[in-house]
């Protein structure tokens, strides 16, 4: 299966957004390091292996919509974007800067390819959930992928959306909780424990898949099979890793916020080589 | 005069929007037979959605479908709306200035029995004060149609006012609603009652019995407070020398904090706001309610006694 072959591909794109990452932040000086490289696998299979979209055509109308709900992480958006060529690799480095089209939280009007506006956690999952009816409406076959953390899943209107999109059987949205098991505070079990999420989810209806969020393999499997669900939209829980790829920052409560130093930026440089 | 509630003609208008555009979605939240959107779902069930009593992800699914193309009218009461769902306004439809039409009924103290919890009297502060917002409150039946009809055709979001009782229908079908002006009602030269909502028909009844005792007073239905007609309320500022503003709301935030926005930046001149005066309403007849809290006829009379006597200092 080409996919199978993709696969090195794959790992060097993801090494390729982990180092840019990085290079953004620490030019930006504050911005989300944790929550961003714990979603590199997931955004760089769906930008670069799933999604049906066109970078010469950003708001074509049957292209695959993504929403990225948990929103702080907005730099491996904009680095999937970048590569896909969405927009030039130097302006990354104009991140949370004034004048910016790259503001600290997706805007979907300055930034194309930026599906929703998003940043306040637990509404992204609302509007994948329009997008997915109106994809029904309309009779289109895109699919809207939406990407939630594990902190935001304590936010109500996160549930509200779980309801709706099971009641109106939307099995054109396929989510992921990127389940790295941290927020600011501290472990999400210890601050609002979101146990047992996988019974949660299948108890508002939904098609669940428990994966290996780092894994190529394992995403493209549970996408392949969600996109073969009918009538239930999907939910990937993937089990991360905070900080994912550079050493000091993994499992690391404190870098959920906090933009590298220069010598930590080239420390993380020389581990993602 | 005949009476019909704004709410009722909103239900009209939708109907026919949805014949003419296919693009038109409905989003309620388990008030559509309250709200009048139930009228639309009889006519296009497809079109319809419920969202039941969750106004969070009401506004953000109305977000996701402007986002895909959608022309999304969004509806529940007006508490909801702009309490419950406010961040979710601000976040997902007002920043992102998405094509969604926020049409909150049952707003004021005239939702009547339901009481303070349920009586919006804040929501066109909180609305007015969002960028990319626009804020309508139709005075009647014709006026209201008019503005929904309008609102479709506008790109991006807009808030709608209604309320929930019947009232006087002041315009014909042959009157037109311009979109950001003021609409003067009856002429006058020795102060300017500038109103919107359901205290439109008390400030005509108030410059009508005014006229008996000498007094001439300008009317002007504010139906677009944001953007507001600032030349309206200068040349009425200039002209009358003297302004009452008649709101069913807070006298914090509203219309007569906007339009002493734009006086005391222009042409300052004594005004006087008749409003809710910062308390939460309670139970009881709608009527018996604006009497209660100062929303009558009686009541912007009153504050244009004081008003020209200040002037006159």
């Amino acid at each position: 299966m080409g996919k199978m072959i993709e696969q090195q591909k794959l790992e060097e794109t993801a090494k390729q957004l982990r180092r840019d990452i990085i290079a953004m932040l620490v030019e930006a000086g504050s911005g989300h390091p944790g929550g961003s490289l714990s979603a590199v696998e997931i955004l760089t299979y769906l930008y670069f292996a799933e999604m049906q979209i066109d970078p010469q055509n950003p708001t074509w109308s049957d292209r695959d919509r993504f929403v990225l709900s948990k929103g702080h992480a907005a730099p491996v958006l904009y680095a999937a974007l970048t590569e896909r060529g969405f927009f030039p690799r130097e302006e990354l480095f104009t991140l949370r800067k004034i004048d910016s089209r790259l503001q600290g939280h997706p805007d979907m009007k300055k930034i194309p390819g930026v599906d929703m506006s998003t940043g306040s956690l637990g509404q992204g999952i609302s509007a994948a959930v329009g997008m997915g009816l109106a994809g029904k409406l309309d009779q289109k076959a895109y699919r809207v992928f939406a990407l939630l953390g594990d902190g935001e899943i304590e936010e109500g209107q996160v549930w509200e959306a779980a309801m709706a999109a099971a009641h109106y059987q939307l099995d054109n949205l396929i989510a992921f909780l990127d389940y790295n098991g941290l927020q600011i505070d501290g472990p999400v079990r210890e601050v609002m424990s979101p146990e047992p999420i996988e019974d949660k989810f299948r108890a508002f209806g939904w098609h669940v898949e428990r994966i290996n969020g780092h894994s190529f393999t394992e995403i493209a499997a549970a996408v392949e099979t969600a996109k073969r669900v009918e009538d239930k939209p999907s939910m990937i829980i993937a089990d991360t890793v905070k900080g994912k790829g550079v050493s000091f920052m993994e499992n690391q409560v404190g870098w959920h916020g906090n933009a590298p130093s220069r010598e930590q930026a080239e420390k993380a440089l020389v581990e993602l080589t | 005069m005949e009476k019909i509630a704004t709410r009722d003609a909103y239900g009209k208008a939708l109907v026919k929007l949805g014949a003419k555009n296919k693009d038109i979605v409905v989003l309620d939240a388990d008030l559509s037979k309250s709200t009048k959107t139930y009228e639309f779902y009889k006519e296009y069930p497809d079109r319809f959605f419920n969202m039941g009593i969750a106004e969070q992800n009401l506004m953000g699914t109305a977000a996701g479908l402007a986002a895909a193309g959608k022309i999304a009218f969004v509806s529940t009461f007006a508490i909801f709306a702009t309490g419950r769902a406010f961040e979710q306004i601000r976040n997902s439809i007002a920043y992102p200035q998405l094509n969604v039409k926020i049409v909150a009924s049952h707003a004021g103290l005239t939702v009547g029995g339901d009481g303070a919890s349920h009586q919006a009297i804040v929501d066109l502060a909180v609305m007015r004060c969002l960028p990319n917002m626009t804020v309508l409150v139709p005075a009647d039946a014709v006026e209201t149609e008019k503005a929904v009809c309008a609102a479709a055709e506008y790109e991006g979001p807009v808030y709608i006012r209604l309320g929930r009782s019947k009232v006087p229908v002041l315009y014909t079908e042959e009157d037109a609603f311009v979109w950001g002006k003021a609409s003067l009602l009856r002429e006058g030269t020795d102060i300017t009652l500038i109103a919107c909502g359901i205290m439109v028909a008390e400030s005509l009844r108030a410059a009508e019995e005014l006229a008996e005792e000498g007094i001439s007073a300008r009317v002007l239905n504010m139906a677009t407070l944001k953007p507001i007609d600032r030349e309206a309320i200068v040349q009425a500022a200039r002209e009358t020398g003297a302004i009452v503003t008649a709101e069913e709301h807070s006298i914090i935030g509203g219309l007569g904090s906007a339009v002493a926005e734009v006086l005391v930046e222009n042409e300052p001149v004594p005004m006087e706001r008749v409003g809710v005066k910062d308390v939460f309403g309670e139970s009881g007849e709608p009527d018996q309610l604006l009497k209660k809290y100062g929303l009558t006829a009686k009541d912007i009379k009153e504050a244009v006694y004081r008003v020209l006597r200040r002037r006159e200092l």
